[in-house]
C-alpha cells in the first residue's frame, strides 16, 4: 500500500539518522528530571501527578510530532513527494508514522511516570488504557494536521504549540479527566460520556483533516 | 446616516439604563429591575458581558464561514471578510473575558477560576491569538489565506466541545451550568419585562454595532490592497 | 501506444502583485520536443511547475489529456516525470533505496530490469548501493533522471536537464530526449542553444509579460 510505503521510508529513514528519535528521549528525561526537581520532597496530589502527566505528553508531542512534514519541507523532499503521491497518500502515511510515534513516546512516559511518581497509582487499569489509547489517536490526527500546516509557515519551531494547544485542549481536559477517574478507580459506566467525547473528537478531526489537507499541500 | 444616529442613541440608551437603573426588592417604577438572588447588585454587567460573549462567537462563526468561502472560490475578498471579523472578534473576546473576570471577582470572590465557560472564552482568545499569530508569519497572500482559512475550520470544530459539552459535565459557577440550581434560566425568569427589554436592546444594539465595524473594516481591506496593486502596477 | 496531449489556454501567474507571465496558449501532443526559453528569472521554472501541476496558474486552464479524456489532477503525478534543479532525493538512503521507494510509494512495481537498464545508461549502476550524500552534482542529476523516467511517463518535463552534466552525461541526454521525443511529450526548459536546438516548437516567456 502506498502511504504504507512513504510510512517505512519515515521509519527507516528516521532508524538511520535517529534525529527525532534522540531528541524526544532527552526531552522527556529532561523534562521529567526538572518537574522532579522542581517538587523536590513535597507530597503531591492526585490529581496535581494526573495534570503533570499531560503537561509533559503535551510538551514531547510539540517537541516531535512536527518532524513528518517540517523535516521534508524544509530539505526541498516535498516537491518530491508531490510528484509521486497523492495528497492523501501523503496525509495518511506522515498520520501512520506519528500515530506510532505517539505511542512509542507517550508509553515510555507512561511507564516512567508511574516508576518515579508514587501517587501515580491506576486503579482502573482498563479504563486507564482505554483512554490512553484513544487519547493518543486523538493527539497524533490533530498534531500531524497543524504540523502540515507550520510546514508551510515560517516561524516553525515557535509556531506549533501556539496552534496546536487552542485544537488539543479539548482533549487534553477529557483525557486528564479520565486519567483522575483511573487513578480514584472509577467504572467505566461512569466515564462514559467523557470516553464518548474523545470519540467524537477523534473522529471529527481525522474526517477534518483528511478534507483540508489538500489545500494545505498543494500551493 | 439615519441608522447610525439611532444606533448610537440606542447604545446610549442601554449603556445608561444598564449602569444607572437601580436593583430593588420589589421594582414598582419601569426603569426598576427586580433582585436576583445569587446575582444581586452584579447583575448589571448581563447587558455588557452576555452581548460581548454572543458577538465573539458570532465574529469567529463568521471568521470560519468566509474561511470555508475562500478555500472555495479563493476569492481575496472573503479573506478580507474573515479577517475583518476575527479582528472584531478578537476585540470582544477581550471585553467578554475582562466583563467576566470582573463579575467573577464581585460574585465567586476570584477573578479567575476555571469554570467551564471561562475556559471556553480563554480557548476563544487563544484560538484568535494564533491565528493571527500564523497569519503574521506567511508571506504571501494566498498561502496566509488559504492556511489561516484552514486553521479557522479546524478551530471552529473544537468549539462545539467547549460551548455544548464541557459545561454540561463539567460543574461550574456559572449561572446556567450543570449544578446551579438557582440562578438557572435567568433570562426567562428572573428578569422582570424592563430588564429583559434592556437586555435584548443590548444584544440587538450591539450585534448591529459588530455588522457595522465589520462591513467598514472588510470593505476598507479591500480597497486598500487595490490601491496597493494599483500602484504597483501602474 | 497511448496519445498524451498537453493543452494550455491563457495561463498566467501572478505572485502577489508581480506579473510573472500572461496569455500563454499552446497545444502538444504526442511526440513532440517543446522547449521554454527565457532569460534567468523569466518563469520558465514556474511554468515548468505549473505543466507539472505542482503549482496551479493564476488563470487560464492546463489541461492533460490522454486518449481523449482528460486526467484528473489526482492522477496525474504517474504520467509526469520531472527533472529539475530544484528536485532533492533522500540522501540518507541508496540510490537504489530511494528507486524503491519511489516505486511503491507511486503504486507501481519495483520493475527491477527496467530499473537496471537505466542505471546502466547513466552510467551510475556502480554507484546505485552508495549513499546519495555521497553523490556529486553530476552523478544526483542523472539519477534525477532515472526517477523521472522510471515510471515510464508520457510527460516528461526537464527544467535545465544539461546543468551539473559533463559532456558523455550531456550526450546521454540528448540521446534519451530524442528517444522520449518520437513516442511522448518532451518539454525542455533552459537557456542552452544546445538543449533548444532539440526542440521542434519553443517559446521564448520574454513575449508573454
Amino acid at each position: 500500500m502506498k502511504s504504507f510505503a512513504l510510512f517505512k521510508k519515515d521509519i527507516s529513514s528516521e532508524l538511520r539518522t535517529r534525529y527525532a528519535i534522540n531528541a524526544l528521549a532527552m526531552f522527556i528525561i529532561v523534562t521529567l528530571s526538572i518537574i522532579l526537581f522542581s517538587i523536590g520532597n513535597e507530597r503531591i496530589s492526585q490529581s496535581l501527578t494526573g495534570g503533570l502527566f499531560w503537561v509533559i505528553i503535551f510538551f514531547t508531542s510539540m517537541s516531535g510530532l512536527s518532524r513528518v512534514f517540517v523535516s521534508e519541507e524544509e530539505r526541498g523532499t516535498s516537491l518530491t513527494l508531490q510528484l509521486i503521491a497523492t495528497p492523501s497518500t501523503v496525509f495518511s502515511g506522515k498520520l501512520l508514522f506519528n500515530l506510532i510515534l505517539v505511542f512509542a513516546m507517550n508509553t515510555v512516559i507512561a511507564i516512567l511516570y508511574s516508576a518515579l511518581f508514587e501517587a501515580f497509582i491506576l486503579r482502573n487499569f482498563a479504563l486507564f488504557l482505554v483512554s490512553f489509547i484513544l487519547g493518543n489517536i486523538g493527539l497524533a490526527f490533530a498534531s500531524t494536521i497543524i504540523a502540515a500546516i507550520i510546514s508551510k509557515a515560517g516561524a516553525k519551531g515557535t509556531l506549533y504549540p501556539v496552534l496546536s494547544f487552542p485544537i488539543l485542549l479539548p482533549l487534553i481536559l477529557t483525557s486528564l479527566q479520565l486519567t483522575l477517574f483511573a487513578m480514584d478507580g472509577t467504572s467505566f459506566e461512569t466515564a462514559k460520556f467523557e470516553l464518548m467525547i474523545v470519540v467524537c473528537y477523534d473522529v471529527i478531526i481525522l474526517t477534518v483533516s483528511y478534507m483540508l489537507f489538500d489545500f494545505i499541500w498543494k500551493e | 446616516m439615519i441608522w447610525k444616529i439611532f444606533l448610537f442613541l440606542l447604545l446610549c440608551f442601554v449603556s445608561i439604563a444598564g449602569i444607572s437603573f437601580p436593583i430593588v426588592e420589589n421594582p414598582q417604577a419601569w426603569y426598576e429591575f427586580p433582585l436576583i438572588k445569587g446575582l444581586e447588585q452584579n447583575a448589571k454587567i448581563i447587558f455588557f458581558h452576555v452581548p460581548t460573549s454572543w458577538i465573539t462567537v458570532v465574529a469567529f462563526f463568521m471568521t470560519a464561514i468566509y474561511s470555508f468561502k475562500y478555500l472555495r472560490k479563493k476569492n481575496l475578498d472573503d479573506d478580507a471578510k474573515s479577517y475583518a471579523a476575527a479582528q472584531l472578534g478578537i476585540i470582544f473576546c477581550i471585553l467578554a473575558t475582562v466583563t467576566g473576570s470582573v463579575w467573577a471577582k464581585f460574585a465567586w470572590g476570584s477573578f479567575w477560576s476555571w469554570d467551564p465557560r471561562q475556559t471556553s472564552i480563554f480557548a476563544l482568545l487563544l484560538i484568535y491569538g494564533a491565528w493571527f499569530a500564523l497569519r503574521s508569519s506567511i508571506e504571501s497572500e494566498e498561502k496566509r489565506a488559504t492556511l489561516s482559512s484552514v486553521y479557522a475550520i479546524i478551530a471552529f470544530v473544537t468549539v462545539p466541545f467547549f460551548i455544548f459539552i464541557m459545561p454540561r459535565i463539567m460543574t461550574g459557577l456559572h449561572p446556567g451550568s450543570a449544578d446551579d440550581t438557582n440562578a438557572g434560566p435567568v433570562v426567562d425568569f428572573k428578569m422582570n419585562a424592563n430588564m429583559q427589554l434592556i437586555f435584548f436592546l443590548s444584544l440587538i444594539g450591539f450585534t448591529i454595532l459588530y455588522f457595522w465595524m465589520w462591513r467598514l473594516g472588510y470593505k476598507s481591506i479591500i480597497y486598500r490592497d487595490k490601491l496597493n496593486k494599483q500602484i504597483i502596477r501602474g | 501506444m497511448s496519445e498524451y496531449s498537453l493543452t494550455a489556454e491563457l495561463v498566467n501567474k501572478t505572485y502577489g502583485r508581480r506579473l510573472i507571465f500572461s496569455g500563454i496558449n499552446f497545444k502538444l501532443n504526442f511526440s513532440t520536443i517543446f522547449g521554454i526559453s527565457g532569460p534567468n528569472g523569466s518563469g520558465k521554472s514556474t511554468l515548468v511547475k505549473i505543466i507539472a501541476n505542482l503549482i496551479s496558474p493564476s488563470s487560464g486552464k492546463l489541461v492533460h489529456n490522454l486518449d481523449g479524456t482528460e486526467i484528473k489532477s489526482e492522477q496525474l503525478h504517474n504520467h509526469i516525470g520531472l527533472v529539475s534543479p530544484y528536485l532533492v532525493l533522500y540522501d540518507e538512503f541508496t540510490a537504489y533505496e530511494n528507486l524503491n521507494y519511489f516505486s511503491e510509494i507511486r503504486g507501481i512495481p519495483f520493475n527491477k530490469r527496467k530499473i537496471d537498464n537505466l542505471l546502466n545508461k547513466f552510467l551510475l549502476f556502480n554507484r546505485k548501493d552508495d549513499l546519495v550524500k555521497t553523490y556529486s552534482s553530476g552523478m544526483k542529476q542523472r539519477l534525477k533522471f532515472i526517477f523521472g523516467l522510471m515510471h515510464s511517463p508520457q510527460l516528461l518535463i526537464l527544467d535545465e536537464p544539461t546543468s551539473n552534466l559533463d559532456d558523455e552525461g550531456k550526450e546521454v541526454v540528448y540521446e534519451l530526449v530524442k528517444e522520449e521525443g518520437t513516442k511522448n511529450i518532451v518539454v525542455i526548459a533552459s537557456n542552452e542553444k544546445t538543449d533548444l536546438s532539440l526542440c521542434n516548437e519553443i517559446i521564448d516567456l520574454n513575449n508573454y509579460k
